[in-house]
């Protein structure tokens, strides 16, 4: 269980995220929703160590991030960051292989190939694991780096707007990986969105933001309400149950 | 490009480069302990030929590190001012410590180019334009600021032809005594080597390091500490050389990717190999006279910089 306590961070005197409280469900997607700059990408990197926060603390399975070891903080979360223009020249493989960079520091047993071999071909990227990532669509890149998450094996994976420049097919597929990753494997995934409707659609608990303060908390069937978009971002949205989904129709509002 | 064919041509090289020079030797002349000839051949041509050995391994693996921790492919100690810095260290040691012996000298350039390169990558950091040609621009800028501000102390101080030797890359004046300084590559050359994968997690990124749990301002510090010291180590005893830091790894990175525990030795041997093509034609083309090292790596390198900047469209 991730528990996020009174946590805030300031650039100057803006505060980025301000009192922000909020619990992480294990073995659920939580997505974090709102509006540009709202400050859920901040939370998520504070949460992951990425960025310091100045008042408040980060629990994870109940001790404070800064009191763990970067190391063993490694074992236990990983983040991917929008993947933007990554220009080193790596091989799917070897990429995927460094997951197990904080176990093995970069000196792989057999059991860090398995796991790698195995991590691969969850993401089906087997037949082209000696390609270069430079070489690959946005769609098996993202694949690639979530592969590599896979052989970092943490309890708790997040990602900074995974669907990022990903068509639709690619950003469906994306999202069914996760849910595999959460129903299959038993991961913690929590994601920051942009789209509302994979929010909707994919997770299973929302946590709403907007100026650096959390607006809503709550089961996803909770947020995706007329009434709580309103309040998070002053839309009138109307929403439509299509084939068990809970659609919103935001583009006429 | 096979590690085999490389340290192949690595040794034919480097017999070709033993016997070719103005006195005329031979390998039977050197069944003779006691001849003028094997003096020359102990003196002179074994010394050159480990010093580009040295020194084209040193500058390649230097060029290679950076341009894993800056994430650009266009930087190295050419492009981002070290050699000016160290160059200015030089003057200064010169002028203020000219009585140091050699090892305080070298201590001195190297200070001036670890500070010189830590401040390149602090102007990268705030720089949020991260174009693949701007930065190098960057760094050209700034380390042609440095080298007039040498020049301008070097002209005050009437030792302008002083420095120009050290600006001039040249293997002609090595001999024995004077290049064992360059040995510093070579524990250089291990350390880096065992810390490759360090270096790869770093050229990734501060974000990605820190999500493997690697302690990334520690490793670009060391980096950046390596580099200076070869840097300093080939200024002081060979003269500059530019390129050889750009082009080597870049060649290797097309054909090898950017692993680096698999590409530094290629890395290390194709820089041996290129500096040693560039001596030896240097060497022959006005027979009996000599071309700098610096104006043959300079003219091949910047063909060959050229080239790339072309093709960069296809891949970096």
């Amino acid at each position: 269980m991730i528990q996020v306590k009174a946590l805030s961070k300031f650039y100057g005197k803006k505060a980025v995220v301000e009192d922000v409280t909020v619990t992480i469900q294990p073995g659920k997607i939580t997505s974090f929703i709102g509006p540009n700059g709202a400050g859920k990408s901040t939370l998520l990197s504070m949460v992951s160590r990425l960025l310091d926060g100045d008042t408040g603390e980060v629990l994870v399975d109940q001790s404070d991030v800064r009191k763990i070891k970067s190391n063993d903080f490694a074992k236990r979360v990983s983040i991917l960051k929008q993947s933007n223009y990554m220009n080193v020249r790596l091989t799917i493989r070897e990429l995927v292989s460094f997951g197990r960079f904080p176990y093995s520091r970069g000196r792989l047993t057999a059991e860090d190939e398995r796991i790698v071999d195995q991590s691969l071909d969850y993401m089906h990227l087997s037949v082209m694991q000696d390609r270069f990532l430079d070489e690959l669509s946005g769609g098996q890149r993202q694949r690639a780096f979530i592969a590599m998450v896979i052989a970092q094996d943490t309890e708790y994976i997040l990602l900074d707007e995974p669907l990022n420049n990903l068509d639709m097919k690619h950003s469906v597929q994306i999202m069914k990986i996760l849910r595999r990753l959460v129903n299959e494997l038993g991961k913690t995934v929590v994601i920051v969105l942009h789209d509302i409707n994979f929010a909707s659609v994919y997770s299973d608990w929302i946590v709403a933001m907007k100026d650096g303060r959390v607006v809503k908390d709550g089961p996803t069937a909770e947020i995706i309400q007329s009434e709580a978009l309103k309040e998070i971002y002053d839309m009138d949205i109307p929403i439509q149950e299509v084939e068990n989904c809970r659609i919103c129709v935001y583009f006429n509002s | 490009m096979k590690k085999r064919y490389l340290l192949l041509a690595l040794i034919v090289l480097s017999i070709i480069s033993l016997f070719v020079g103005v006195s005329q030797l031979s390998p039977m002349d050197l069944v003779d302990f006691q001849s003028e000839e094997t003096q020359i051949f102990l003196i002179s041509r074994v010394p050159r030929l480990v010093a580009i050995l040295l020194a084209g391994a040193g500058m390649s693996i230097a060029g290679l590190i950076m341009q894993q921790l800056s994430q650009n492919k266009f930087v190295s100690p050419t492009t981002a001012g070290t050699l000016d810095a160290t160059r200015l260290g030089i003057l200064v040691a010169m002028l203020m410590f000219a009585n140091a012996s050699m090892l305080e000298k070298m201590a001195i350039a190297f200070v001036f180019a670890l500070a010189g390169t830590f401040l390149f990558m602090q102007i990268l950091d705030r720089i949020k334009f991260k174009d693949a040609i701007f930065i190098p621009l960057v760094g050209l800028m700034f380390g042609n600021i440095l080298s007039s501000v040498t020049t301008f102390f070097a002209y005050r101080a009437d030792v302008i032809q002083n420095m120009s030797a050290w600006l001039q890359g040249d293997f002609s004046m090595i001999m024995k005594g004077r290049y064992e300084l360059l040995y510093i590559s070579i524990p250089i050359l291990i350390i880096a080597y065992f810390y490759a994968n360090r270096f790869t997690v770093a050229g990734m990124g501060e974000d990605f390091s820190k999500n493997l749990g690697l302690a990334y301002r520690r490793v670009v510090n060391l980096g950046l500490i390596l580099v200076a010291l070869v840097t300093t180590t080939v200024v002081l005893t060979v003269g500059m050389i530019p390129f050889l830091g750009l082009i080597v790894p870049n060649i290797i990175s097309i054909f090898k990717g950017d692993h680096l525990q698999k590409t530094l030795p290629h890395t290390a041997l194709l820089g041996a190999n290129f500096l040693l093509v560039c001596d030896i034609l240097g060497r022959v083309i006005i027979f009996p006279y000599e071309i700098s090292i610096s104006l043959m790596v300079g003219v091949i390198g910047s063909g060959i910089f050229l080239y790339l900047l072309f093709r960069r469209k296809v891949y970096a």
